[in-house]
């Protein structure tokens, strides 16, 4: 091999393997399936799309994607941004709780928390008889096959992907920027909204995109938690293939959830470099 | 601290209990669910029974899929662990245009879709004539475990400082002595815990693994939700109780040798 204009480090060759590896039964399969969307016996064409998206029962699969997703994201970021400050503040058992409730999850399979959520959103399951016996229901509710019971399984599953993005920057908050702005007189709101919330977006930003990712994609939990009714990109995807048989619907959908899951990735590396920019 | 720090600083503890409950729940009611009595799920029990263990013992399939899931597990995380480790030295190490666009490339089988990703591995593995289900799960796999190698091995390379290595060399060691008896007890922790989350990755595998079984090798997330659809009864629980009894385990053993802090920096 000639040498090029920009000799190559011998140690790069120890990459070969690993990017060949990927290249050959990753990347490549990732770019026939998004050929094969776009090429008919005829050559390129834009047919399978377009009848794709011009069947409104798919954008309302597109919609209840997004929907869903949006609301996972947004309940995991509620309770995931201070669970994050906590594990932070903590120490000795506390601190020893708090992880082992974020880790353990992380380390159970989703078909096992799926299925234990089946249980608690049943009508005659815990959260309903909790719920009522404090007296919040006035009746026992299903919750299991409902869009709610969808976000707060999601959301259960997903949790721990929000709070340790965030928790890696809360840990390095030099906390002597805070005290400096309190003597010089600045209020805690606005401590927290010009020191501490600006320093956390980074992690936010990496915790969103983690879970928002995790739940356009999504299959096995809608699968168990809202069921045939109701589907996603995800689950129109699997369902295709995998019951109908209808190759051409899977690949045509897959594509759509493939570009709009690239879209996000990319998206979100634009805005993490305009914040590393404005920092 | 003024009324409304305090204020905060107790919002945030409610909220991380909160959270603990939250996220515990899907286990505790397991484990209730699979020593009850009760066929439906009736919590609390009205009475305790291990019936549902006796009854592993003669669910069928449960077993073989059990060994190929933890087959496929050990050995797509050691091929991952030796490319994705020689990948990082080049990462870390290697001077040459690219770095990141490699970098992201290794990682991003995590940010897509599963689905896709096993459609379009079907697809192209069945265009080339790869039938043998157990080899197409094996590489199939990698994927999904390269990544959080990747991820930690990098990590941990950018922090070893490498003129120990020549250290270790001026004081009489060969090169590879000096790798092994420098290098990899540095790098020890980051793959245990690289390990073990790409092990976990490829245990509970569903979108992927779903295209590359058939009715002879199934893996345990496909068994178990083909068991769950079908007869959903309390032996999931009881399965799944064992499941949550070897993460205990793992975490407590990763406790002990890394600390469980070094598991949340992810």
């Amino acid at each position: 091999m000639k040498p090029r204009r920009e000799r190559i480090d011998p140690v790069a060759w120890l990459a070969l393997p690993a990017v060949a590896y990927l290249a050959l039964v990753y990347a490549l399969p990732l770019i026939m399936l998004l050929a094969r969307g776009v090429m008919g016996p005829k050559g390129f064409t834009i047919e399978p799309l377009a009848s794709f998206l011009s069947d409104p029962f798919n954008w309302q699969v597109i919609a209840n994607t997004l929907k869903i997703a949006a609301l996972v994201t947004v309940v995991c970021l509620l309770i995931g941004y201070p669970t994050a400050f906590a594990l932070a503040w903590s120490s000795g058992w506390t601190q020893v709780v708090l992880l082992a409730a974020i880790i353990l999850p992380l380390s159970v399979g989703v078909v096992v928390k799926a299925f234990a959520w089946q249980i608690v959103l049943r009508r005659d399951g815990i959260l309903s008889q909790l719920m009522v016996s404090l007296g919040v229901w006035d009746e026992p509710v299903r919750l299991l096959f409902t869009e709610t019971g969808l976000v707060l399984g999601a959301a259960n599953v997903f949790l721990p992907f929000m709070i340790l993005p965030i928790y890696s920057v809360v840990r390095l908050i030099d906390p002597r920027l805070a005290e400096a702005a309190a003597t010089l007189g600045a209020t805690p709101v606005y401590r927290f909204r010009r020191i501490v919330l600006p320093l956390t977006l980074p992690g936010v930003l990496a915790g969103v995109v983690f879970v928002f990712s995790l739940s356009i994609a999504m299959y096995v939990i809608p699968s168990l938690l809202i069921g045939d009714r109701y589907q996603t990109l995800a689950t129109l995807v699997g369902r295709s293939f995998l019951f109908m048989r209808n190759e051409q619907l899977g690949s045509t959908t897959a594509t759509v959830l493939l570009v709009l899951a690239v879209a996000v990735v990319v998206g979100s590396g634009v805005l993490a470099r305009r914040l590393g920019r404005s920092a | 601290m003024t009324r409304t720090e305090q204020g905060a600083v107790i919002a945030v503890w409610l909220v991380a209990a909160g959270a603990v409950a939250f996220l515990l729940t899907p286990l505790i009611v397991t484990i209730a669910v699979s020593f009850g009595s009760s066929a439906v799920f009736t919590l609390p029990s009205p009475e305790w029974s291990l019936k549902w263990y006796a009854r592993l013992a003669v669910t069928k399939g449960l077993a073989p899929s059990l060994v190929t899931s933890l087959q496929i597990a050990a050995l797509s995380t050691l091929v991952a662990l030796l490319l994705g480790t020689l990948c990082s030295i080049a990462l870390v190490r290697g001077r040459f245009p690219g770095h990141e666009a490699i970098s992201t490339f290794l990682v991003s089988p995590l940010m897509l879709p599963g689905l896709v990703i096993g459609i379009a591995m079907l697809q192209a593995f069945r265009d080339v004539g790869v039938r043998g289900t157990w080899a197409s799960l094996l590489v199939a796999h990698v994927v999904i475990t390269m990544p959080y190698v990747v991820r930690t091995v990098v990590g941990a390379l950018s922090l070893f400082d490498f003129s120990l290595i020549d250290a270790a060399r001026t004081l009489g060691c060969s090169y590879v002595q000096a790798l092994r008896k420098v290098l990899v007890p540095a790098l020890a922790p980051a793959f245990l815990t690289s390990g073990m989350f790409a092990f976990l990755a490829s245990m509970d595998n569903y979108p992927i693994s779903i295209f590359f079984t058939d009715a002879w090798t199934k893996t345990l997330p496909i068994q178990m939700l083909q068991y769950v659809e079908e007869s959903p009864d309390p032996t999931i629980a009881a399965i799944s109780t064992g499941l949550i009894l070897l993460a205990v385990l793992t975490l407590f053993l990763a406790d002990r040798l890394v600390g469980l802090r070094r598991l949340a920096e992810l």
